[in-house]
């Protein structure tokens, strides 16, 4: 294995439309073999950043290298090496899923079409649905179809664009599974996700809100350097305890789990003198990790307030 | 509860389909556009008795009564004199490159027999290709004859004046001796036809690409755009080739069109005309947000293209500023190009006069084309 080296070398990229900045000089480093999640809200500048990366946009200013490639200069060379995967299943629905696999292949070159055609196939799954026309797929298989369609060229680099929009929890879950493996062979994914349980599978995670990147680092990271303090609380009887929570000094959210109720904010000391009274009537109380999502949400609202 | 008719429902149905009509700008464009082009297009610009035909006199005679006919010809609404030719050969080339409508010839001597009352002939040549433009004026041409001599044939020749036709006239359509419209319809139906499927087709062939959303996904690989464009014409191309196939072995074994002119000549300059509609629909599809907007954009199109180019109604009658916008038109030039080297058996050099206009126009349109498409990639 070689030293570790930068497959993404983002530097204050920005890009505004008709005036409007939507992403907002973000800088993102990401290194070979790694899964790089990256979340935030609708409209946060998500797409906006991946197309920038893969020469679909001109950034307005700041600098950026794919591949240790100029993203300006150089994106015909980036396109070779990059697997683009569109938010939106962007393939020829009226094509078959080999007649769109071979099409791809095509344009990218691809030397011995047919047998890479067979193998992308055959890694997918997909070779019982060869003749299907593409748009005759379940949400599911067009989105594996799509990620074979990023794969026939080799790529070095995979873009994703909330690939997992839409599909059902196992398809997930292989999907998942197959970008774990094709990591492990030394390909480096940057992928966008609206998922909390996705965002945990990845490596290292950014969080980009209204263009501005807030935080960046492993999920663990991202939870411990946030402070948020957060407690489970057993509920009894719904909605009142619930609006009587967020009433309470330094409660940030509350959140509804099934049975329980899960409090959080920054100020711990404040919380727990007000929950005393609540444990003291009885209600069981006790304090827990705060999960990602707890930290995103958070992030969002300071986010929003400035 | 609610019956099979909810009044409530029924409004909420219309209400909303005022407010998409009035977001959509384009076929909001279109439902005031399209009545009021075809307003102007059939009250004004459409005239199914042409006047001020072009005409060309060939005066072999230079007599008094041969000038007395050509004034009166000069004098009648139906007739611009806009040549006088020195000789036969001059008269014909005029008609056959469609400067003029008319040619008349005064053989020498016509004044001479007019005067011994031997009815000499007037020869009336007419450019028969579209046979509604010259049905009117060939009418009125026997009678302006007549008026015209009688005013020569005073005192000693009144005699000749009384008697019924003092000169023989012989009107000979040319082209189209038969005054058969369907000569003049099925040629100019291949610039139709290609037209109106080219340019709806690769209008919709883009925006197709960009409303599915494949765009993007074109776009993020190493494919050029020059290589998407002429990947998108090129087969249209053949499409364009196939319809054009098509309609000439209708044209001979279905309707008997007399086909004079070179088939190979019609098929290698009808490639710049293809390209032109092509660059049209691929130009419309840059404009267009979705597909029904490309549609609406070629029909918009379409319309003048078939109304002033001279298919449907006579060129000729139409009044300057229609012509003037007919002579933007690559139909136009095209329909003269068709029926010069089918009809009339025009070679490269008369066809050539019909094919710069159409080169100009697809040199303009594909600097636009291609100068819109540049700027959508961002």
């Amino acid at each position: 294995m070689n030293a570790p080296e930068v497959i993404i070398d983002a530097r204050g990229l920005t890009k505004s439309f008709s005036g409007r900045v939507v992403v907002n000089q973000v800088s993102m480093q990401v290194g070979r073999g790694e899964i790089y999640g990256f979340l935030g809200p609708n409209g946060s500048g998500k797409t906006t950043f991946l197309r920038m990366l893969c020469g679909l946009l001109r950034p307005d200013s700041g600098s950026g290298a794919c591949l240790g490639l100029d993203i300006v200069g150089q994106s015909d060379r980036i396109k070779t090496q990059v697997g683009y995967m569109a938010q939106r299943f962007s393939l020829y629905e009226d094509l078959t899923v080999t007649e769109n696999l071979g099409f791809i292949a095509r344009i990218y070159q691809v030397p011995r079409r047919r047998e890479a055609v067979d193998e992308v196939m055959e890694r997918m799954g997909l070779t019982r649905y060869r003749n299907h026309l593409a748009g005759a797929l379940s949400g599911g298989w067009k989105q594996r179809l799509a990620l074979a369609c990023c794969l026939v060229h080799r790529p070095r680099l995979l873009l994703l664009d909330e690939p997992t929009a839409g599909v059902d929890p196992k398809a997930r879950r292989d999907f998942w599974a197959e970008v774990h493996r094709l990591t492990g062979e030394g390909l480096t994914a940057l992928i966008s996700t609206h998922y909390m349980d996705e965002a945990e599978r990845c490596h290292r995670l950014a969080y980009i809100a209204y263009g501005n990147l807030l935080a960046a680092g492993t999920p663990e990271e991202l939870v411990a350097a946030q402070g948020l303090v957060s407690f489970e609380v057993q509920d009894h009887d719904g909605a009142r305890l619930a609006g009587e929570l967020a009433a309470l000094l330094g409660v940030e959210q509350v959140v509804p789990f099934g049975n329980v109720l899960r409090v959080s904010g920054r100020d711990r000391e404040a919380m727990l003198a007000g929950l005393a009274g609540l444990k003291a009537r009885g209600v069981d109380v006790a304090e827990v990790t705060s999960s990602l999502e707890e930290v995103f949400i958070s992030l969002m609202a300071k986010a929003e307030v400035n | 509860m609610a019956g099979f008719f909810s009044l409530a429902r029924f409004a909420a149905m219309v209400a909303k389909e005022f407010v998409q009509m009035r977001r959509d700008r384009v076929t909001f464009g279109m439902m005031v556009g399209i009545p009021l082009m075809q307003l102007i297009l059939f009250g004004y610009a459409i005239n199914s008795d042409p006047r001020h035909l072009p005409t060309a006199i060939w005066d072999a005679d230079r007599s008094p009564f041969s000038r007395a006919v050509a004034a009166g010809m000069r004098n009648s609404r139906y007739f611009d004199v806009v040549r006088e030719c020195a000789g036969e050969a001059e008269a014909d080339e005029l008609l056959r490159l469609g400067r003029v409508q008319f040619v008349l010839t005064v053989p020498a001597g016509f004044g001479r027999d007019l005067v011994k009352g031997q009815q000499p002939v007037l020869l009336l040549e007419a450019d028969a290709t579209d046979p509604s433009a010259t049905s009117g004026a060939v009418g009125a041409f026997r009678a302006l004859v007549d008026q015209a001599l009688a005013r020569e044939l005073r005192g000693p020749l009144a005699g000749l004046a009384a008697a019924a036709g003092p000169v023989e006239v012989r009107v000979h359509p040319r082209y189209n001796p038969e005054a058969e419209t369907r000569y003049n319809i099925v040629p100019g139906l291949m610039g139709v036809v290609l037209t109106m499927t080219l340019v709806i087709i690769t209008g919709l062939a883009i925006t197709r690409e960009r409303e599915r959303g494949t765009m993007e996904n074109l776009l993020s690989t190493p494919v050029r755009p020059v290589e998407v464009m002429l990947g998108k014409i090129v087969p249209y191309i053949m499409v364009g080739y196939m319809q054009m196939g098509l309609i000439v072995v209708a044209a001979k074994y279905l309707f008997q069109v007399p086909i004079q002119g070179s088939l190979t000549l019609l098929f290698v300059l009808s490639f710049v005309f293809i390209a032109a509609n092509l660059a049209m629909g691929v130009t419309f599809s840059t404009l267009a947000r979705n597909q029904l907007q490309a549609v609406q954009m070629s029909f918009f199109y379409f319309l003048p293209n078939i109304m002033l180019s001279g298919f449907m109604f006579p060129f000729r009658g139409m009044p300057q500023w229609a012509q003037a916008v007919g002579s933007v038109l690559p139909l136009t030039h095209y329909l003269r190009l068709v029926r010069g080297i089918l009809l009339k058996g025009n070679g490269l050099a008369e066809a050539a006069t019909h094919l710069w206009p159409l080169a100009a126009f697809l040199a303009v349109v594909l600097v636009i084309g291609v100068a819109r498409y540049r700027r959508t990639l961002d």
